[in-house]
This record gives structure tokens, C-alpha cells and sequence, in this order.
């Protein structure tokens, strides 16, 4: 997958200023955006997601542009298909795991579902393990089963490129090592690409092809891609 | 019992529809606030949490105004929707409805703040337009909140005298509501009407009590805080 990212974007937090200009332009189905907390990583995620809306640039996904300031598009998230995964997971606390899975297919109340968003979300709980724990609510989940949950509610709605932000932050060091390789796995196996977003150098050898490595709002020296 | 019976069903009748009005405004007021920045937001704040620290007879006395036979509002109101506000029951809604409206108001306007904004974010991502987000992320969460604002104006309608009276008046069994019955029975000497009558207003307040409590409970089984 082809991303073409230029965008800028100032954001005053707490009486500070900080300038978000990161530009890049890679191919590859598995891309890491690297770097200290307060980088702009992200900032960046929350753009590519829609999200958020730069001040400036241009976001390009395969050739179709989800942001262009110039010309004044900006596709809102539900448009762009991206499955997000938030850094704590943001699973709806007042739905079950099943019901959480099923939230992309869900019309209006979760008995509507129809019969293939049943088979698919009775597919993703077999896939990722939570057949057992699909009637229990996310605060009753272990981080692993969280973070299974928030992968396979992400993937329930087909996404054709998936988020992660933080994706191992939240978790310790043994549990980290393993779901690193469950991730993997899951990418290869739904074919989606994804970009992650860590400060952790491990993820990095592990989940990626390619690194973006940003520093105070900017991509660093010689990582801008071709 | 006629003369205990007809308050009490009259002030029931009142409050509901005052809690309706006063909820759907809240609700609507709530959201405004909780999500769009604006110039002059802190005065429209101030201005829509007026009606609880005004004294009631100042109320009814602007609502008098506001609505009465002379005013362009009033007459609008009677010739176009045939609704008169001045001494009639929808009058006694009108002044339990804006007396009552400050407690859904910053009741709704702080739950909806509370929730959290990735959740809302996430349901984004999942293709959810800005009304499902509401109506699937944001309002179930904020729920209780909500609840425990409209209960607050419920009693408070129940409550009310000043404004009431000044709007409605005092017409046995049309507008003579429960607190306005209990002080002409007093005034009148009337003892056991007034004691019937009390005993009935506290009843009525403690299941309401109860009711809530248990009701709240039941909300908290079904929405999990994480």
C-alpha cells in the first residue's frame, strides 16, 4: 500500500505550541511511525484516521486522497475504512465483547444483525480466541483478551488498512513478546495493511517492513522514503 | 378523596410533561455546550442555568409577560397552535418545564463532557455518522447522568409553587396542582384535607426516592465503567 503523507498542523496544549509538519512517501504493507511520547506520532495516526484535520498538506492512500487542503477534501472517517486501535483499546464499556466485535455491522440494536455479520463476527470470536468470554464486559478482560477484542471489532467493519496506536504499550514485557507474533500473524492472514505507531524499539524488528521515525514534530534525516 | 385526588393526579400529569420538555431541551442544551466552542459559550452557560437561581415569582412573572394575552408571543401561540398559557395546566407545564430545565441541563452537559472522547472516536472509525455516535456512544454513556438530572427535575416539578401560581393560577381541578392545594387547605382551616394531602405528597416522594435508587442501581449492572 502507497502512502503519500504531507501535512502540518498546530496544536497548543496546556499554554504550549507544538508544529506537527511530518511528509512522507513509502510503500509497504507493514509501516512503523517511531519515536519518543510527544513526537507527533499520534497526531499523524489521528490525520491518516480523519480524525483530526491538519492545517495544511495532503493525505494519499494507493492514489486516492483522503485529505487535501488545497482543493478542501476531507473524507471523514467512516468514508476512509481504516480500523483504529486505540492505545487503551477504547472498548465500549457498555457492551459485551460480542457486541463490541459486532458495533461496525450493528444497524440499530444488536439483534439485527444480519446473517452474515453473524457469521462474521462468530468467525472473528473463534479467530481470536473470546468465544468463551464474548458475553462478558470489557472491564471483566485481561489486556490480551482487550487487545484481541479492539483487533477483532477493528476488523469486523473490513478495513482495508489498519491503525494501531501503541498496540503493546499497555501490556507487560512476556505478554508483549507474544502478541507481537499474534499481530503478525493477523495481518498476514487478513491481508490488511497497518501501520503502528511505538516508542518501543522490539515492535519495530518484529511487526514492521519499513520505519518513519519522527523527532519534535518532523520525520527524522533520510526516513522520508522515496 | 375527590379533592386529595384530582391535585395529585393534576401534578402528576405536570410533572411528567414538564420532565419531557425539560429533558429533550437539556439533552439538546447538553450536547451544545459539552461539544461546540462558540463566542459568548460562558454567557449562554450562565443564561440557561438562570431559571435555577431566579426566584420563582420572577419567573412567573417574565413567563407572564412572555406569554401572556398582550404579548406578541402569546398571541402567536393561541391563534397558530391554539395553546394558552395563561391560567390553564400547559401554563403550570411551561413553568415546571423552565424552572426544572437547569437540572438536566448541567446534568446532561457534565456527563456528556465525561465521556471519553477516543470511544466516540472509535465509533467513528467504525463508520458511525455523527447522529449514531450520539445515539450509540455518547447518549448510552451518559445515560445515568441524565437520568439522575431528569429525576431532579421531576421532583422539582412536583415541587413547584411560585411560578405555578403566578402563570396557572389557582383553579380547582384545572390548574390547582398539589403544593398549591396543601396552602389553600391550610389557609382554609381545612386540617385533614391538608393532612391527606401531605401524606400523599410524601409518599409520593419517597417511592420516587426509591424508585430512582433501584432504577440507577439496575443502570449500573447493564453500563460497565471501565
Amino acid at each position: 500500500m502507497r502512502f503519500d503523507i504531507d501535512i502540518g498542523k498546530a496544536v497548543r496544549a496546556q499554554g504550549r505550541r507544538f508544529d506537527l509538519a511530518v511528509r512522507f512517501a513509502v510503500d509497504t504493507e507493514r509501516l512503523a511511525l517511531f519515536g519518543a511520547s510527544g513526537a507527533g506520532k499520534s497526531l499523524t495516526l489521528q490525520a491518516i484516521a480523519g480524525l483530526l484535520r491538519p492545517d495544511r498538506g495532503r493525505i494519499a492512500v494507493d492514489g486516492d486522497v483522503w485529505f487535501d487542503h488545497a482543493r478542501n477534501i476531507h473524507r471523514p472517517p467512516r468514508d476512509r475504512r481504516v480500523g483504529f486501535v486505540f492505545q487503551d483499546y477504547a472498548l465500549f464499556p457498555h457492551r459485551t465483547v460480542e457486541q463490541n466485535v459486532a458495533a461496525a455491522r450493528m444497524s440499530w440494536y444488536p439483534s439485527r444483525l444480519a446473517d452474515d455479520g453473524q457469521r462474521k463476527v462468530a468467525s472473528l470470536l473463534d479467530a481470536f480466541g473470546l468465544h468463551d468470554v464474548r458475553r462478558s464486559y470489557p472491564e471483566q478482560l485481561s489486556g490480551g483478551q482487550r487487545q484481541r477484542t479492539a483487533l477483532a471489532r477493528a476488523l469486523a467493519a473490513e478495513p482495508r488498512l489498519l491503525l494501531l496506536d501503541e498496540p503493546f504499550a499497555a501490556l507487560d514485557a512476556a505478554l508483549r513478546t507474544k502478541l507481537r507474533a499474534e499481530l503478525l500473524d493477523i495481518q498476514r492472514r487478513f491481508a490488511v495493511p497497518m501501520i503502528l505507531i511505538t516508542h518501543d524499539a522490539d515492535d519495530l524488528v518484529q511487526c514492521a517492513d519499513h520505519v518513519v521515525t519522527l523527532r519534535e514534530g518532523r520525520v527524522a534525516e533520510g526516513d522520508a522514503g522515496a | 378523596m375527590d379533592a386529595a385526588l384530582t391535585p395529585l393526579l393534576l401534578t402528576l400529569k405536570v410533572a411528567a410533561w414538564a420532565t419531557l420538555f425539560a429533558g429533550l431541551a437539556g439533552i439538546a442544551a447538553g450536547l451544545l455546550l459539552a461539544k461546540t466552542r462558540f463566542p459568548g459559550r460562558d454567557v449562554v452557560d450562565a443564561l440557561l442555568l438562570l431559571p435555577m437561581v431566579m426566584p420563582p415569582t420572577v419567573l412567573g412573572y417574565y413567563l407572564l409577560v412572555a406569554f401572556g394575552r398582550r404579548s406578541a408571543l402569546g398571541q402567536w401561540l393561541e391563534t397558530h397552535l391554539g395553546i394558552e398559557l395563561i391560567f390553564t395546566w400547559q401554563g403550570a407545564v411551561a413553568a415546571s418545564a423552565i424552572v426544572g430545565f437547569p437540572l438536566v441541563f448541567k446534568a446532561a452537559r457534565t456527563a456528556i463532557e465525561a465521556v471519553d472522547r477516543n470511544l466516540e472516536n472509535a465509533g467513528r472509525t467504525l463508520g458511525y455518522g455523527e447522529w449514531t455516535v450520539f445515539t450509540r456512544v455518547t447518549l448510552p454513556l451518559a445515560w445515568r447522568g441524565i437520568v439522575a438530572g431528569a429525576m431532579l427535575a421531576f421532583a422539582r416539578a412536583i415541587g413547584e409553587f411560585g411560578a405555578t401560581l403566578m402563570v396557572a393560577g389557582n383553579i380547582p381541578g384545572r390548574t390547582q396542582t398539589m403544593s398549591i392545594a396543601i396552602y389553600e387547605a391550610v389557609h382554609a382551616g381545612d386540617d385533614a384535607l391538608a393532612n391527606t394531602l401531605v401524606l400523599i405528597a410524601s409518599v409520593v416522594c419517597v417511592v420516587l426516592l426509591v424508585g430512582a435508587s433501584i432504577a440507577l442501581r439496575r443502570g449500573q449492572r447493564n453500563v460497565q465503567p471501565l
